[in-house]
């Protein structure tokens, strides 16, 4: 089998080799380990800001430290953490389950890590930013929030460098999602294998090809609302300039047209793990694949029409709040449809409560949760009342920790043989799950009842007399305990990379592509490209012809190429010169960027 | 899977009679438009008209200078989409601004 | 790169992902229209858009802007027969209209701003400048684009095999002019 691989061999040890990579399985270990590694930072956050509240009038971080500690605990949660997990899989398993040899432009994909990785360290770097840029502080990391209302972000309110790191960050981030939006569009709908029609692909896939339609049309949007933000604070526009007759409203409009898509984006690609994982632990076709795709779609179009919800407590006028009233409680049926095909999925199959099952589990209970508290505050009087408070901080948690963390470490638990070659550790794995299912009901339930009972979010303290302090103590426990099952989860992935069980093709007898090849896959993912003749290939009577474990023929794998680094880290120095308004870095930065594009379109390779 | 001689059979763009035809007409309406903007009389009924002018200009710059007309339907769909979702915004947000509404 | 996959659609990867990024700019210059729109009249102070936009030389620019678009479309059936000699004409008349179409700008940019707007002075002038710099910028990447492709005809490199590249390019290119078939039509004729 090596020599089959020998093209491409010398190229694949190394430092180097992973610098200048294009293969989309180690992309997606690159976008796994950083993103994590940006899930364990945004973790301290939380677990700093949760110490702070689990008493009144504590004084642990300042109130400043405080801001600073949930502006980036959202942002990265979001931008640094979940989209980029949910990347990972697009990137390992999506060309595995349409049966390609990788993405359509690997180059391009090689960028997208690479943009999104320094747009990461780019905004991390405030915290420590402070001494070189000449702030009085350590720390200069935003602190006006993950959605950045203005005018809180303007000069005049925001004179520091926080509000710059988060404008410019989130546009650099900006960047990676919109490249790998493309790419995955056109990997989808052009690099199928024979056979593998669109109502074939595993929904998983289908919903990655959602999720990229919604980045493409989504991120756009966010971008011109920074760069009005970013113009509003550089070059004095009147953008958010109530004086100049600006309106403030208009942010709030762009970024939660941006916002509102956005969150469907975070949860689509975990429903689509999750409609993995159930079927094959289940041993049962998914119930009603169709209305799973469609469901699916209509929510990705039906996402573009609520953003409004987040704005009730404006004073739209009664018009406006009713229509996106009816929007927002009517996104909820297509959502509501896929809790029931999962639940009848399971009715009647033969169930294996396996570590990746127990997690879309505790998916689906926990998203029902926040599900239903969105959809409470989808009726003007009743967000009125719950706006601001914790009680939209629990809805979040409940559908982002809950729903979309859980899927993710569904998915996490299920590839991971896939990936490594090896099996997880079931006991260790089932510890990680309790712990973190305990810990995380612990940590978002009595968020409701805080905030019901008038606790408003992003306050550094409170008083004694709001008689909060034993629900805020028992919710910092929880968060605790979701460390404590983090910290199990690395041992777990520890033990498994040295004393894992090897895992063979298909430990779990699943159902779809990916599953036909060798754990991890050689280079060319398939020895010959497969021809696919139903919609699960690996139960279905009409056995597909088996996938040889040596190629007939030589494959062709691409080699790597160092341009989309190099391109990317020219978007690093740009948004560095733009942070410091120094113009001959800004040109640098441009210039590395251009001849990198240049000597990108000319070199030779052939995908 | 669509062989070879489909995939080429895409680029049957129209010639360059159809190009100029085109032109011509662009020039024609972009003179219209400006006449119109110019002449008091259209004044009640300006903005119909001009929209419909330069909608008329855009959607023959796509269909024959970007060859949608003669192309596959999936680019159709992939930029018709994005179209209609930004044309939904647009006037979603001047209806909350008030610019439909009277006096 | 050079030779052709089959795909499953039949259609060309990258042209399928320069639709998508179509698309994807649709919203980008959708988000700026409108921006400009709902914040049109909104402005405390003047210069407003009827005292200080000029109509008959942003005809003029516009109509340049048009012949742009069907120099592109003459250049690419000119490349896709082979015919060097018309294909850099084109290129070149293309590349050309689309920098007179900088010149005029540049000349509007400067004469506003002697009139006394700019960016700064009201909300009228941050929107505008900000939407019409927008797609001025994207001209001026579509002139190097094209100048790229003069250059690789003089080298040689262009010949009807290298016809989805240039097809490509003329996608952007007549991108740009129907958002500015929009924007002309949105900030200077309906004021
Ligand atoms: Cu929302």
């Amino acid at each position: 089998m090596a020599e089959h691989v020998a093209p491409a061999a010398g190229a694949r040890s190394g430092i180097w080799s992973w610098i200048t990579t294009t293969d989309h399985k180690r992309i997606g270990i690159l976008y796994g380990v950083t993103a994590f590694v940006f899930f364990l930072i945004g973790g301290l956050e939380a677990l700093l800001i949760r110490l702070q509240l689990a008493s009144s009038q504590n004084d642990l971080v300042s109130a400043e430290t405080f801001n600073q500690l949930f502006t980036m605990h959202g942002t990265t949660m979001v931008f640094l953490a979940v989209m980029p997990l949910s990347a990972a899989f697009f990137n390992y398993i999506v060309p595995l389950q349409i049966g390609a040899r990788d993405v359509a432009f690997p180059r391009l994909n090689a960028f997208s890590y690479w943009v999104f990785l320094f747009g990461g360290l780019f905004l991390n770097a405030s915290f420590i930013a402070g001494p070189i840029l000449g702030a009085d502080s350590l720390s200069v990391a935003p602190d006006a929030g993950w959605f950045g209302y203005a005018n809180l972000t303007s000069r005049a309110y925001s004179p520091g460098f926080n509000v710059d790191f988060w404008v410019l960050g989130l546009q650099v981030l900006g960047i990676a999602s919109l490249a790998a939006g493309f790419n995955f569009i056109v990997t989808i709908v052009n690099l199928r294998a024979p056979g593998m029609r669109l109502m074939r692909l595993p929904v998983f896939t289908w919903m990655t090809l959602v999720t990229q339609f919604l980045v493409v049309t989504a991120f756009p949007v966010i971008t011109i609302g920074l760069v009005f933000l970013m113009f509003d604070r550089f070059f004095g526009t009147n953008f958010y300039q109530v004086s100049a007759g600006g309106d403030l409203l208009l942010w709030q409009h762009l970024f939660w047209l941006f916002g509102h898509p956005e969150v469907y984006i975070l949860i689509l690609p975990p429903m689509g793990i999750v409609s993995e994982v159930l079927p094959t632990f289940s041993r049962k076709p998914l119930f009603g694949y169709a209305v799973v795709v469609y469901s699916g779609l209509l929510i990705g179009v039906m996402g573009w029409g609520v953003w409004s919800h987040h704005m009730f407590s404006v004073g739209l006028g009664p018009i406006p709040d009713s229509v996106f009233a009816g929007t927002t409680m009517l996104i909820a049926i297509p959502t509501g449809v896929k809790i029931f095909n999962w639940l009848a999925t399971m009715w009647g199959g033969q169930l294996r409560f396996t570590t990746a099952m127990l997690f879309a589990l505790g998916f689906i209970a926990m998203f029902v949760i926040g599900g239903l508290s969105g959809v409470m505050h989808a009726s003007p009087p009743a967000d009125l009342q719950q706006t601001d408070t914790y009680f939209v901080v629990a809805h979040i948690h409940y559908v982002l920790f809950g729903g979309a963390i859980q899927g993710i470490f569904a998915g996490i638990y299920y590839w991971w043989p896939k990936m490594t070659g090896r099996l997880m550790n079931e006991r260790l794995g089932k510890t990680h799950f309790w712990l973190g299912f305990v810990g995380m009901n612990l940590a978002f339930f009595p968020m409701h009842f805080i905030g019901l009972l008038g606790m408003p979010r992003r306050i550094y303290t409170y008083g004694p007399e709001l008689g909060l302090d034993s629900l805020n103590l028992v919710s910092t426990i929880g968060a605790l305990l979701i460390g404590v099952s983090i910290l199990v989860f690395a041992a777990n992935a520890w033990w498994s990379l040295r004393h894992g069980e090897t895992a063979g093709n298909d430990p779990w007898g699943a159902p779809s592509l990916e599953w036909t090849i060798s754990s991890p896959p050689p280079a060319y993912n398939f020895s010959v490209i497969p021809e696919v003749v139903s919609r699960l290939p690996r139960w279905s009577r009409t056995q597909m012809r088996a996938i040889p474990d040596v190629p007939p023929e030589p494959v062709h794998v691409p080699g790597g190429s160092f341009w989309p680094v190099i391109a990317a880290l020219g978007i690093g120095v740009l948004a560095t010169g733009a942070l410091l308004h120094t113009l001959w870095v800004v040109l640098a930065g441009a210039a590395v960027l251009v001849v990198a594009i240049y000597a990108w379109a000319f070199e030779p390779f052939e995908v | 899977m669509v062989s070879d001689q489909d995939a080429a059979s895409q680029h049957a763009h129209p010639g360059t009679g159809t190009y100029l035809a085109v032109a011509a007409v662009l020039t024609i309406i972009t003179l219209v438009e400006v006449g119109v903007f110019y002449v008091p009389a259209f004044k009640a009924v300006l903005a119909p008209v001009l929209i419909t002018l330069s909608a008329t200009k855009f959607a023959l710059v796509v269909m024959f200078y970007m060859h949608l007309k003669s192309d596959s339907k999936l680019f159709t769909l992939i930029f018709s989409l994005p179209l209609l979702l930004a044309l939904g915004v647009a006037i979603a947000l001047l209806f909350l601004y008030g610019a439909f509404v009277r006096g | 790169m050079t030779h052709a996959h089959v795909t499953s659609t039949g259609l060309d990867s990258r042209k399928l992902a320069f639709w998508t990024f179509i698309g994807s700019e649709c919203l980008l210059f959708g988000s700026l229209i409108s921006t400009y729109l709902v914040y049109k009249g909104r402005s405390v102070r003047g210069p407003t858009p009827h005292e200080i936009l000029n109509i008959p030389v942003t005809s003029v620019s516009t109509f340049d802007l048009l012949m742009s678009s069907l120099a592109m479309v003459l250049a690419l059936a000119a490349v896709a027969r082979g015919d060097r000699v018309w294909a850099r004409v084109w290129l070149a008349a293309t590349a050309f209209l689309g920098l007179v179409f900088l010149g005029f700008q540049a000349y509007e940019f400067t004469s506003f701003v002697h009139e006394g707007l700019t960016i700064t002075t009201n909300l009228f002038g941050s929107t505008f400048f900000t939407l019409t710099g927008f797609h001025g910028g994207h001209v001026a990447v579509g002139v190097v684009w094209l100048l790229t492709l003069l250059v690789r005809s003089f080298q040689g490199k262009l010949g009807p095999d290298k016809a989805l590249n240039v097809e490509i390019a003329g996608l952007y290119w007549h991108f740009v002019d129907v958002v500015w078939i929009v924007i002309f039509t949105v900030v200077y004729l309906l004021q």
